[in-house]
């Protein structure tokens, strides 16, 4: 059990120098990314976002912060960040909805945050962070009306979705909103690869921030992740090949 | 210079509680276990609370829309009076009540579940739009793919089960192929989780608010 424990913290130790080190060596070049168009689509409604006077829509999913879904939504949550500082001086800010209570606090005080940065003195509409719903019904029922009744023209699903996320795509699609849509939730990739327009795949939810303006950090961890990724399969097929000749 | 202090306090209560709690989960220290333990029980707590806050911004939101007579204010309004109605009888008689039991089984399941067959319909229209949005190989071996485990899955009407189809096909594709490939994405999912775990305890992210 020691050995585990010793074994895990070994990892992160290992996986912290590493985004360390290389994002140190790498602070003054420029960052070198797999060609992801779904990022540049963003982008590019993002900027009709701010030009027609629309509103971005953020959907952070039902992960809590005290569950390992939490990590999706921390993602989502670095993107409204990046987002909001790109749309909140547009004449409709953004909203953020969220299936679960922590998140979208969370979310009403990063839009704040932007929007006092941007906006100095401008009064803030708390309501622009909300909870849509607990269940996972209840979340995409309450999501609906957003991107019916409140002029938006740019919608990101980024967190933990299950398959209701299906009934947001369609959503988007009858408002004929761009949409990026984004969970770590595998049945919910399937749906959204399905049913959305642009959709991001496995690790990719996590490279969102590195793509869209993120810091040296950002762009190493993307490496990291490629290198744990080779020695983990290095070490699947040595296992593997130890097991067919018989030494495991 | 207050509000740049307030920051700076609240990434160095962030990264010392995650360091705190990733320490007392990897080393078996009582010291550290306490501290761990102690730290989790406090989110779970907030976390609690947070849905109050959740339920007073749900009321916040569909309020205001009553209010300022905006789009679909009168479901807002059934949503509101619903809240009080669902909260005044949960405290009087408590939610075991049958009662109460019965309104959630009449109300909300039925309505989930007409949800979920929307939902159906609403994959079937996605899985046949597909070949419009996404004509490519992958796009193809998707559709093929699904259409061979729905048969495989379904038996037809008086033959039963499709042989070969049922037997050998379906089998290898969800047992072999798709678990091969979940666990790569499962992977790929956790190496991000730790990515980003690592850059909130270094500050690089900061979803606690500042700049």
């Amino acid at each position: 059990m020691i050995w585990v424990g010793l074994a895990g913290f070994a990892v992160v130790l290992f996986t912290a120098g590493l985004m360390l080190g290389l994002s140190f060596l790498r602070r003054k070049s420029a960052p070198a990314f797999r060609d992801l168009p779904a990022f540049a689509r963003l982008r590019q409604a993002v900027g009709r976002v701010v030009e027609d006077g629309t509103r971005l829509h953020v959907s952070l999913g039902r992960g809590g912060l005290t569950t390992p879904q939490g990590a999706a939504a921390l993602a989502g949550l670095g993107m409204l960040r990046r987002l909001a500082d790109l749309t909140s001086a547009s004449d409709q800010p953004p909203v953020a909805t969220s299936g679960d209570s922590a998140i979208a606090i969370l979310s009403q005080d990063t839009l704040q945050s932007s929007f006092q940065t941007i906006t100095p003195g401008a009064a803030f509409d708390i309501t622009a962070g909300r909870l849509a719903g607990l269940t996972p019904f209840s979340y995409a029922a309450g999501t609906l009306p957003v991107m019916h009744d409140e002029n938006v023209s740019a919608t990101l699903l980024m967190g933990n979705f299950g398959v209701e996320a299906a009934l947001l795509t369609d959503a988007a699609e009858r408002t004929n909103t761009y949409l990026l849509a984004a969970s770590d939730n595998l049945p919910a990739q399937a749906v959204l690869y399905a049913s959305a327009p642009d959709a991001l795949i496995g690790e990719e939810l996590f490279a969102a921030q590195a793509y869209n303006g993120g810091g040296p950090l950002h762009s190493a961890s993307l490496t990291v992740q490629d290198i744990l990724r080779w020695l983990l399969i290095a070490v699947l097929l040595a296992g593997a090949a130890l097991k067919l000749a018989g030494f495991l | 210079m207050k509000f740049k202090f307030k920051g700076l306090l609240s990434t160095a209560i962030a990264i010392a509680s995650g360091v705190m709690v990733l320490l007392g989960y990897f080393f078996t220290v009582p010291a550290l276990v306490n501290v761990r333990i102690e730290l989790v029980n406090w989110a779970v707590i907030l976390a609690a609370f947070a849905i109050f806050v959740g339920v007073v911004n749900l009321l916040a939101v569909h309020g205001n829309k009553v209010r300022r007579k905006e789009k679909g204010r009168f479901y807002s309004f059934i949503l509101v009076i619903s809240l009080f109605a669902t909260l005044i009888l949960g405290l009087a008689l408590r939610p075991e009540h049958p009662t109460v039991a019965a309104l959630f089984d009449s109300v909300q399941l039925p309505v989930e579940a007409s949800l979920m067959a929307v939902l159906a319909v609403t994959l079937t229209y996605a899985s046949i739009r597909l070949l419009r949005r996404r004509l490519n190989l992958v796009g193809v071996v998707f559709l093929v793919t699904a259409l061979l485990i729905l048969l495989g899955a379904a038996p037809l009407p008086f033959f039963g089960d499709i042989p070969i189809l049922s037997d050998v096909v379906r089998p290898f594709l969800t047992q072999v192929l798709a678990v091969g490939g979940a666990r790569g994405l499962l992977i790929g999912v956790a190496l991000g989780t730790l990515t980003i775990g690592l850059r909130i305890l270094f500050g690089a992210e900061r979803p606690y608010g500042g700049k």
